[in-house]
């Protein structure tokens, strides 16, 4: 059984091998992107040492490593569970002899590990020569970030299943689905780091599960959360990606006893 | 005569469409509201940082985004080209369009129209009368006639460059995902230009020309003695770009030669 897993997510991995092109404008366009917050959030710091506990150093590393790990744990699962929902496509994987949530998710995986090793490791060695980025020295840093980079793609995986399955309930999310991804980008700390919200809105977004998506891990990147914070933030990152299993089965449920095909 | 019919038929058909999927009109609504309100957060919590961005004040940087709004949403509302390489190349729609009587870019505008993103429009330029009654910027009886010039200028520029992007559609065999990635870019013609460096700037202003799509224009309002000449250009820029689309898209059709299936 695990065989057949793996093999969905080699065949996901050669999939986006054949279309590899598309990725190598997807680079350019990522330093782009950092390009414009290193620019912004120059301005921003205007010459001062220190905002909100980071120096400018901390954030142009901050900016370019927490991109480059979107890169990788981004995926389009809600996209493609919502179309097999509405185009009745799931009807045929529920007979099949796997779990199609599982499927979905080495499926994710194997586009994941594609994006790291061809579009965020080359990606960041490039930017790297362009933005003066700050890597850290201490190879178990290194160590504990491609752990937690590996929490963020499992808990960004599952935000994206649970929004996928509301497929089941309202005939079309696709507004849903774009809400999702505002809010994964601004509430898990890619646009701003969460030590830069007011303190109300910091702390709420502490009990959210978006920060362990991107915020944890570029902090620790960084240096912003220090080594003997470690064990607490992989503590976070364990804990959503257990708590989160809770809805997602429930809703998987729920949704089966619902299903209706429209059309097709 | 003729397009102002289709344009009422596809609405009439959009109306239809939308009374069955109610709720969703709305979500998507909010949804496109929430994007633009992720985006003033992020000024104002920046703001709470510092006093000035490269000299600009927030009410001048959230003037700047209000005006952003006001053509992004006219542009998304009749450019709706998203999913064009999916649709129209890969599964063979092109053909269909080709079979019919109308221009063939105005029938994929009409038929893929998305009136919810006007609110956006509306939202815009609530913001931007915010701002402006915050500073303490003159008002002539001859801005409002501006203002529509510079829209529909940096509507063109929108249109001209999505066109040429999707028109590339037309040469190539694999799916390029170049539309979602050039999307992110538009982001730079939000801020003031002042704070990139040389060669982004000039890559802005005549290359990719996004800061005619918010900077520019806004500019010209809120320093007018600096900006008035080549804000004044944006609608120039956007009939430049708008033709060279149009060119670059009419070329494409010619090069199309039907999906495989």
């Amino acid at each position: 059984m695990i065989g057949a897993y793996l093999d969905m997510m080699r065949i996901r991995f050669l999939m986006m091998l054949a279309y590899r092109t598309n990725y190598y404008s997807g680079i350019v366009v990522y330093a782009l992107n950092i390009g414009t917050y290193y620019f912004l959030w120059q301005a921003i710091y205007g010459g001062r040492e220190t905002l909100a506990g980071m120096t400018a150093e901390q954030m142009t590393s901050y900016v370019a490593v927490t991109w480059m790990a979107r890169a990788f744990y981004f995926n389009n699962l809600d996209r493609e569970i919502a179309q097999d929902i509405r185009d009745g496509g799931v009807a045929v994987q529920l007979i099949r002899p796997y779990h199609y949530l599982m499927a979905k998710f080495m499926q994710g995986l194997g586009e994941g590990i594609f994006r790291l090793l061809l579009f965020s490791a080359p990606g960041m060695l490039i930017v790297s020569f362009i933005f003066p980025i700050q890597f850290p020295k201490d190879p178990v840093i290194w160590a504990v970030f491609l752990l937690m980079l590996l929490f963020s793609f499992l808990i960004n995986s599952q935000i994206n299943i649970l929004t996928g399955l509301f497929a089941f309930f309202v005939e079309n999310n696709e507004g849903m689905m774009r809400m999702k991804r505002v809010a994964v980008d601004l509430f898990s700390g890619l646009i701003i780091p969460l030590s830069f919200f007011p303190g109300w809105a910091e702390v709420l977004l502490k009990v959210l599960p978006f920060q362990a998506v991107t915020y944890l891990p570029g902090s620790v990147f960084t240096g912003k959360i220090g080594p003997e914070l470690i064990a607490s933030v992989l503590a976070v990152q364990v804990f959503w990606t257990l708590l989160l299993l809770v809805p997602i089965l429930w809703v998987w449920r729920a949704a089966r006893r619902r299903l209706f095909v429209q059309g097709g | 005569m003729f397009y102002l019919s289709l344009m009422t038929d596809y609405l009439k058909n959009y109306m239809k469409t939308r009374l069955t999927y109610r709720s969703d009109f709305w979500i998507e609504v909010i949804s496109d509201l929430t994007f633009n309100l992720m985006n003033l957060l992020f000024i104002l919590v920046v703001f709470r940082h510092t006093a000035a961005l490269a000299g600009w004040s927030e009410a001048e940087v959230v003037f700047i985004y209000g005006y952003f709004m006001i053509p992004y949403g006219i542009f998304n509302c009749f450019f709706n080209l998203w999913g064009f390489t999916e649709r129209y190349i890969v599964k063979g729609e092109m053909d269909r369009i080709l079979t019919r009587p109308a221009y063939n870019l105005a029938q994929l505008s009409l038929e893929n129209m998305d009136p919810s993103s006007l609110f956006g429009s509306l939202v815009g330029a609530a913001v931007m009368g915010y701002a402006w009654s915050q500073l303490d910027v003159a008002f002539a009886w001859y801005d409002p006639i501006v203002l529509v010039l510079m829209v529909l200028g940096s509507v063109m520029i929108y249109g001209g460059i999505y066109i040429s992007l999707a028109a590339l559609s037309f040469f190539s065999d694999a799916p390029t995902g170049i539309l979602p990635l050039m999307w992110n870019i538009q982001n730079y013609g939000r801020y003031p230009v002042g704070i990139y460096n040389k060669v982004i700037r000039l890559l802005l202003t005549w290359v990719l020309p996004f800061a005619f799509v918010g900077f520019y224009p806004s500019a010209y309002f809120l320093d007018g003695a600096h900006y008035r000449s080549i804000a004044l250009a944006t609608p120039l820029v956007g009939a430049v770009f708008f033709t060279i689309g149009l060119f670059i898209w009419n070329s494409g059709v010619r090069h199309y030669r039907g999906a495989g299936s």
